[in-house]
Parts: C-alpha cells; sequence; structure tokens
C-alpha cells in the first residue's frame, strides 16, 4: 500500500479540519517551482503526521507508545538486574577468593569484549536452546522463553559487567575510614553494605551508572534483531507499512530523546541526593 | 592475670593524685592483652608486648613514630589481627585462628563483632560518615548493630551532642564542621554506644593547634568521671594530666611504664629520657 494511498483511504477529507483540504490543493501547485515544493511537502507531512502518529487505529502513534513502554520495561529490567550482578562482582572482584576473582574477570572481559549485538544473537538462541535443552533432558516439556524475560536477561547479563567496574571504582573511591569506622563498631559485612558502603559510593558511582542506563534505553532497540517487540521494531513495521520512513523514525528519535531528558532529570535529582553530604565543587574553586 | 598488668594495676593505684578518679580495688580488668606480636609481612611492629586496663583507669600509650602504639590499640578490636598472642575484653578472650594464608584472623566474626560493639573508637581522621548528619552519625550503631528503638537512641544522641557541645549543629553534614567539631562529634558517636572501654588514636593529630584544646577537654572531663579509655597520644602534657598509667613503647616493646609522675618525673630508662626531652 503507497502512502498517498493509505492516506486517502484513511483520511477523507470530509472529516477532517479545513486545513487539510487546504493542503491538498496547494498540493497540485507544488510541481511549479522547488520553493514551493518544499513549502508543500513540508505542510503536506505536517498534517499527514498527525494522521499518521494518532494514537488511535489508524494512526500508528499507538504502537510507537506501547514499543516505547517495552523498551522502558526492558531497559529498566536489564539496568536493575545490572546492579545487582554489578555490586556482587565488585564485591567479588575485591573481596572474593582467587577462584571468584578469576571467574569475574573472565566475565568482564568476554562480555566487554564481544559486541552486544553478537552476545544478544548468542545469548538469546543459544539460552533458549539451553533451557529447553535442560528441560527435555529432565522429561519436561520445551518452554517459550517470554521476549520480556529473556531481552531483560540477555542486556542485563551484558550490563551487570559494565556495572562491576563501575561499582568496584566507586567501592575504591571510598575514603577508607568511613569503612574502617563500620568495622571498629561492630557491623556486619552484610549491614555494612547497606548502611555505609552503598551510600557512600553511590556519588562516585552514579555518573558511570547513568551512563550505562542511558546505554540500556538505546541497547533495547538491538533486541528487535530478535523479534522482540520494542520502540525500534514498532518503528520500522509502522514505517514499512506506510512509507512514512522519516516520519516515524523521527518521531522514534524524538521518543529516545524524551526517555532520554526525563531520565535525567531524574538522575540529577538522584545524584544531589547522594552528594548530600559533600560541599558543592563550586564553592571549593 | 599476668604479673606485669597486676604490678603496673597496683603502682597506678598507690600514685594516682587525689583529683584522679582512680581503679578500686579488685576493679575487673576491661582489658588485657598478653604478649602480642603483630607482624606486616618482613616488619616485625609488636614484639611481645602486654597491656591491662582496669575498670576506671585511663591508660596512656606514647612513643616515638612507628613504635608500634597505633597498632597496639587496632590489635585490641582486630582492626589490625595480631600475628599471636592474647586479647581478652571484658574477661573473654578473642577467639583466633590461622587462615589458609597462614595469616592470624578472628575466628569468630559474631564474636569479633559483639566485642567491637563495647569499644568506642576514636581515630586521628574522625572518620565520621559523611553521608549522614551528626545525629544520623550518633544513632548510627545504637540503632542499627545494637538494636535501639530509634526515637530513644535520639534522646540520647542530643544529650551526647549537648554534652560536646554540638547540640545546634545535629542536622549538619560532616564536611561542613571543623576537625575540632568533627572529632567531638566522633566522641558523641562513641559514647552512645556506652562502651566499655574507649579507644582514642592519636585524637589530637590530625588538628590545627587552636582545635586541640577543645577536644582534650572533651576526653579530659570523660577521664575524670571515671571513664576507661585506652589513649594513644602525642599530648605529654594532656596524658600527664589524665592518665592513670603510662606506657611508653620503643620498637614494638614496652620499654617502661608506670604512673604518670613516675614516667614523666623520673623515667629510669635513656630511652624515655630522650624521647622525654626531644617531645617536651
Amino acid at each position: 500500500m503507497s502512502g498517498g494511498a493509505w492516506r486517502q483511504r484513511h483520511a477523507p477529507c470530509s472529516i477532517f479540519p479545513r486545513h487539510v483540504c487546504r493542503r491538498r490543493s496547494r498540493r497540485r501547485l507544488a510541481s511549479t517551482s522547488g520553493a514551493t515544493l518544499i513549502d508543500a511537502l513540508l505542510s503536506a507531512s505536517a498534517a499527514g503526521i498527525t494522521e499518521l502518529l494518532s494514537p488511535y487505529p489508524p494512526g500508528w502513534g499507538g504502537a510507537l507508545l506501547v514499543g516505547l513502554l517495552h523498551s522502558i520495561e526492558i531497559a529498566l529490567g536489564a539496568t536493575c538486574l545490572g546492579l545487582l550482578i554489578g555490586t556482587g562482582g565488585a564485591y567479588g572482584k575485591l573481596y572474593g577468593g582467587p577462584v571468584v576473582r578469576d571467574l569475574l574477570a573472565v566475565y568482564t572481559t568476554i562480555v566487554r569484549a564481544v559486541p552486544e549485538l553478537v552476545l544478544i544473537l548468542l545469548l538469546y538462541y543459544a539460552g533458549t536452546d539451553l533451557i529447553n535443552q535442560a528441560l527435555t533432558a529432565m522429561g519436561y516439556q520445551r518452554v517459550d522463553v517470554s521476549g520480556l524475560a529473556a531481552g531483560i536477561a540477555v542486556l542485563g547479563f551484558v550490563q551487570g559487567a559494565y556495572s562491576t567496574e563501575v561499582i568496584r571504582g566507586a567501592i575504591l573511591a571510598i575514603p577508607q575510614g568511613q569503612i574502617e569506622a563500620a568495622r571498629a563498631y561492630g557491623m556486619s559485612p552484610g549491614l555494612m553494605l547497606r548502611r555505609i558502603t552503598l551510600p557512600s559510593m553511590l556519588p562516585f558511582a552514579i555518573p558511570g551508572l547513568a551512563n550505562l542506563w542511558l546505554i540500556a534505553t538505546k541497547d533495547t532497540a538491538l533486541l528487535a534483531v530478535v523479534g522482540f517487540y520494542e520502540l525500534a521494531l514498532a518503528t520500522r513495521q509502522a514505517a514499512g507499512v506506510t512509507k512514512a520512513y522519516f516520519t516515524f523514525f523521527f518521531a522514534a528519535g524524538v521518543l529516545y530523546l524524551l526517555l532520554s531528558l526525563v531520565s535525567n532529570l531524574i538522575i540529577g535529582r538522584v545524584e544531589a541526593w547522594s552528594r548530600r553530604g559533600m560541599p558543592s565543587l563550586k564553592e571549593a574553586r | 592475670m599476668t604479673a606485669i598488668s597486676a604490678a603496673s594495676g597496683m603502682t597506678a593505684q598507690s600514685a594516682a593524685p587525689a583529683l584522679k578518679h582512680t581503679a578500686q580495688d579488685g576493679a575487673a580488668e576491661a582489658i588485657h592483652v598478653e604478649n602480642l606480636h603483630k607482624r606486616f609481612g618482613e616488619l616485625h611492629v609488636l614484639k611481645g608486648v602486654s597491656l591491662s586496663a582496669r575498670d576506671g583507669e585511663v591508660i596512656a600509650i606514647i612513643g616515638g613514630s612507628g613504635s608500634g602504639k597505633s597498632t597496639l590499640l587496632r590489635c585490641i578490636n582486630c582492626l589490625e589481627n595480631p600475628t599471636s598472642g592474647i586479647i581478652r575484653v571484658n574477661g573473654e578472650e578473642i577467639k583466633l585462628k590461622a587462615d589458609s594464608h597462614g595469616h592470624t584472623v578472628p575466628a569468630d566474626r559474631k564474636q569479633i563483632e559483639r566485642i567491637r560493639s563495647k569499644l568506642g573508637m576514636v581515630f586521628q581522621n574522625f572518620n565520621l560518615w559523611s553521608h549522614m548528619t551528626l545525629i544520623e552519625n550518633v544513632i548510627e550503631v545504637p540503632v542499627h548493630v545494637l538494636g535501639i528503638k530509634r526515637d530513644v537512641a535520639i534522646g540520647e544522641a542530643e544529650k551526647l551532642l549537648a554534652r560536646v557541645g554540638l547540640a545546634e549543629k545535629r542536622d549538619v553534614y560532616p564536611a561542613y564542621l571543623s576537625g575540632g567539631q568533627q572529632q567531638r562529634a566522633a566522641i558523641a558517636r562513641a559514647l552512645a554506644i556506652n562502651p566499655r572501654v574507649m579507644l582514642f588514636d592519636e585524637p589530637t593529630s590530625a588538628l590545627d593547634p587552636e582545635l586541640v584544646g577543645e577536644v582534650l577537654k572533651v576526653i579530659g572531663d570523660l577521664a575524670r568521671e571515671g571513664r576507661t579509655m585506652v589513649l594513644v597520644t602525642h599530648e605529654m602534657k594532656f596524658a600527664r594530666e589524665v592518665a592513670t598509667h603510662v606506657v611508653y613503647l620503643y620498637n614494638g616493646l614496652v620499654e617502661e611504664e608506670g604512673p604518670p609522675e613516675q614516667i614523666f618525673g623520673a623515667p629510669k630508662s635513656e630511652r624515655l629520657k630522650q624521647f622525654i626531652r626531644n617531645i617536651g
């Protein structure tokens, strides 16, 4: 279906406001000069966009928003999983025995060395296959691993390797005296982690973790290759069907940008809170 | 109890001046250290040190740089694990074992945590938790380690902060305070656990000279009200004023010990004489 045909079918002039009709008349003039052509195309797309991006069918806006929601779900899940792996990994690298440290070194090295797309393909297909082989070997039925769970697991595994290094660096940046005071007052390792180590390392970890969160929001797009319905795939489908490539990829770009801007606002708040005991650097300049 | 610690306890009692709180006859032994060795690799820092603190005693540990006095103090609550020797806190011996590398480590984590929560440690660099306000610093251990109710702990903490002159700084973060104020807050934090013994690791060494007095005054008040303390210090005048017993460490060994009048007034050892001359 061509874009024009689609528009004509779904947007009859009679039910649309007057400017839509006016656009049609102007369009006939467009062939006369280049300037009027651009002008016409711009206004043409301006009106077309409202139809194409409408959140209600036949507009594709709703599909894009569902894709965005799935992207955010995956990014949130992967980041949380990554933070758990990262905290454990950092602790293991700093305080673990030689075996734990070697295993973690292998994990962070390999994950950070292999392109994420390759890892995603490998873990997604090999991972689900492995689970099913294990299940059949134990006499269970094969299962369909949900795309969401698989996506979170795969991206979380990747995020974990990067988080490990960010958190390890942040823990090393804590003034040792604060850890020593916690030990001297009889705190158990778990209590010390919760009350002293994690809050103290947060200001040093936030910039790195914020990077990882923003990367995670965009890495969700890589899951499109394994058929998970997120913003990039939704966009590709919408653009493919309507042939309005520029409109939809631009709209997706704007959605990613909005996600980043909102994230920045929230991260800024969290960072200010995590630095609550620290005098501002500006005052010390 | 070893002969050394028994003897030192007696001399401390008989010679302490009247204004000082003196340990009572038969006062329980709060800290007992016997034949303590500590090696850092090749470096032999403590070579068999014994020390005893009875309830109400103020033990001052003096000595030159590298004599092992801070290490000795940090071994008492196992911030440094001793290589060998006996440490008893409150009559309870700290159980030690050798790990896979041959290092001595506490055998029972729960025991060492319990013992540590009875020892109020004050550090040279204050070591207040920077993400907590003063009141949060003071209630942290009572609430989360000792399990005291939060509102009760806050009431106690406010009294302690008032006592060290920081009542109106309760909601300020440590980084916004002077060194003297931070150290006084650290003393309040140590007092909040109602410690059996307070351990001071050079509490005034990181302070500007004009801030030393305010911290020494707080420590002096505690000594006079009969708190048991072990104090590593470079402030000889202060040690002479508040200590009931002074231990001079030289090169990882107790070179001389006794009541402050004897140590500062009539030292026997040549090294101690020279040390006092140099530092005075």
